[in-house]
């Protein structure tokens, strides 16, 4: 289990890593936490040609509060936000979510850009930016755009962005007050990919009637899978057990899920169900717990 | 390529092809062969060592990357007459068997100890989660553990 030889570069800083990037040509690859990218490199499932390696580019790790939404540096590596005060203050949903992923050796090199570019659809950040209608920011030699969470991943590893751009900002959006979240996940040892999980935002009017709500499902489908039926039929109604019980089976139409090694499509239909109840009732807890003002 | 890092307090100095993992340039180039292979692609722990003070697995990182940085081995722990704190624990509490694991779990708890001096079990079993043993069984391994936070002088644990 040995990679394939590859040129190896280190720019020091975006710029200089596009114009590499121009340089080799498709069959290079950036290299971010490498904690997707190596392990597929040493069983010689990819074998670019050249790896630029993103790890000196400081200026691409950072977390800022912008107003209100968290700007997130594409290098931000997972640890980074799960112990950073300021997303634990402003955005506790992203401290849960990422918590999940992987292990603590694993999270101290990944990078929330890394994970985005994989695009899998077993992964948490995906979940993550979908669920909040986030949006990330792709820089190539021809300029900078942004990009919405539902126009950015196309399938199970690919995404939109074109083999000349990269990753370099994600903007998720902080959640005011009423609103509440929560993420669940099953899996079969803790931090194994999951089975299936759940993301879900809930927010309420002052008359503590449910106004907007949303449900997002994890390894349910090609990409992240927005449960828009279950979801619809919540709005104006009261939250209670029974209400997330019966809008829990309607999810069934809502996701794809294409079984893995240890979970059947029924199983994982059945996970999906569960899973939504736990995590509308939770997020619902939570809003109530710090009502609009 | 020609790479600058500090291993184990040295500064060493060394050319390596990029291709070549961390975790081989430890073993095969500079005989530090305490970091284990087991799996090769970041499932079983075992090549775990400290990048900058932080674990990592040694197999999903480059030796190139290792340029202008700093790592520490299971080497870097203690000795055999003068042996580290949770070397001495593992010890006392039976926490190896065959030992292959054990260089992983060490350098994982290392910081993990630092930052977390009184650690409940279920914070100890959390910090493990990302290292398989196959022989010794957890069990023993969390008393390893939790000795080693009480000093390993102090064997109530074991009781
Ligand atoms: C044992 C193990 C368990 C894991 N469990 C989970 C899990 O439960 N959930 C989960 O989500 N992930 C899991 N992972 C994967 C981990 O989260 C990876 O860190 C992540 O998928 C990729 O991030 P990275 O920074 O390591 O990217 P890399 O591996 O460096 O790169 C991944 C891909 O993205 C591209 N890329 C990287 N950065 C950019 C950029 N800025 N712009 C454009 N392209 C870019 C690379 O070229 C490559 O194609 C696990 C990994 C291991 C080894
Ligand atoms: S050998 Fe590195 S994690 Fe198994
Ligand atoms: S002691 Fe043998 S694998 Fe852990």
């Amino acid at each position: 289990m040995k990679p394939a030889a590859f040129e190896y570069a280190a720019p020091k800083s975006v710029a200089e890593a596009l114009a590499l990037k121009t340089r080799y040509g498709e069959d290079a690859k950036y290299l971010a936490g490498g904690q997707s990218l190596i392990p597929a490199m040493n069983f010689r499932v990819m074998q670019p040609t050249a790896l630029i390696d993103l790890n000196g580019l400081s200026e691409l790790a950072f977390i800022n509060g912008d107003g209100d939404e968290l700007r997130i540096g594409a290098l931000t590596r997972y640890s980074a936000v799960e112990h950073s005060p300021l997303v634990a203050e402003r955005l506790p949903l992203a401290v849960e979510v990422v918590k999940h992923i992987a292990h603590p050796q694993i999270r101290n090199r990944g990078t929330l850009g890394g994970s985005l570019a994989h695009a899998d659809p077993a992964a948490e950040m995906p979940v993550l930016l979908t669920t909040l209608s986030g949006r990330v920011r792709a820089e190539s030699a021809r300029g900078s755009r942004w990009i919405a969470a539902a126009d950015f991943m196309l399938g199970p590893f690919t995404t939109i962005l074109e083999p000349d751009e990269m990753l370099v900002e994600i903007a998720l959006p902080t959640l005011p007050p009423g609103v509440g979240a929560a993420f669940q996940e099953v899996s079969r040892r803790h931090g194994d990919y999951a089975l299936l999980g759940a993301a879900a935002t809930l927010s309420l009017g002052t008359d503590g009637t449910i106004a907007a709500a949303r449900l997002v499902f994890l390894n349910a489908g090609d990409t992240p899978k927005v449960a828009g039926l279950a979801t619809t039929q919540l709005i104006g109604q009261t939250p209670s057990a029974e209400l997330f019980a019966t809008a829990a089976q309607a999810v069934d139409g809502d996701i794809e899920p294409m079984g893995t090694l240890h979970a059947s499509p029924d199983y994982q239909h059945h996970l999906a169900r569960v899973l939504a109840r736990r995590v509308l009732a939770r997020a619902a807890e939570r809003a109530q717990a710090q009502p609009v003002a | 390529m020609q790479i600058t890092a500090t291993i184990n307090g040295k500064p060493v100095i060394s050319e390596v092809e990029p291709r070549l993992l961390l975790s081989d340039w430890l073993r095969h180039d500079l005989g530090l062969a305490g970091t284990h292979v087991g799996c090769e692609h970041g499932v079983c722990g075992a090549c775990t060592v400290l990048f900058d003070g932080a674990p990592v697995r040694s197999c999903l990182v480059f030796a190139v990357q290792a340029d202008g940085h700093t790592i520490e081995t299971v080497e870097s722990l203690g000795t055999p007459d003068h042996l580290h704190p949770l070397q001495q624990s593992f010890w006392e509490a039976h926490g190896l068997q065959c030992g292959f694991c054990t260089p992983g779990i060490l350098m994982t708890l290392k910081p993990f100890l630092e930052q977390n001096p009184d650690p409940t079990e279920d914070e100890i079993r959390h910090a493990l989660s990302g290292n398989l043993c196959r022989c010794t069984g957890y069990q023993n391994i969390v008393k390893a553990v939790q000795l080693a936070a009480k000093g390993p002088s102090d064997t109530r644990v074991l009781d």
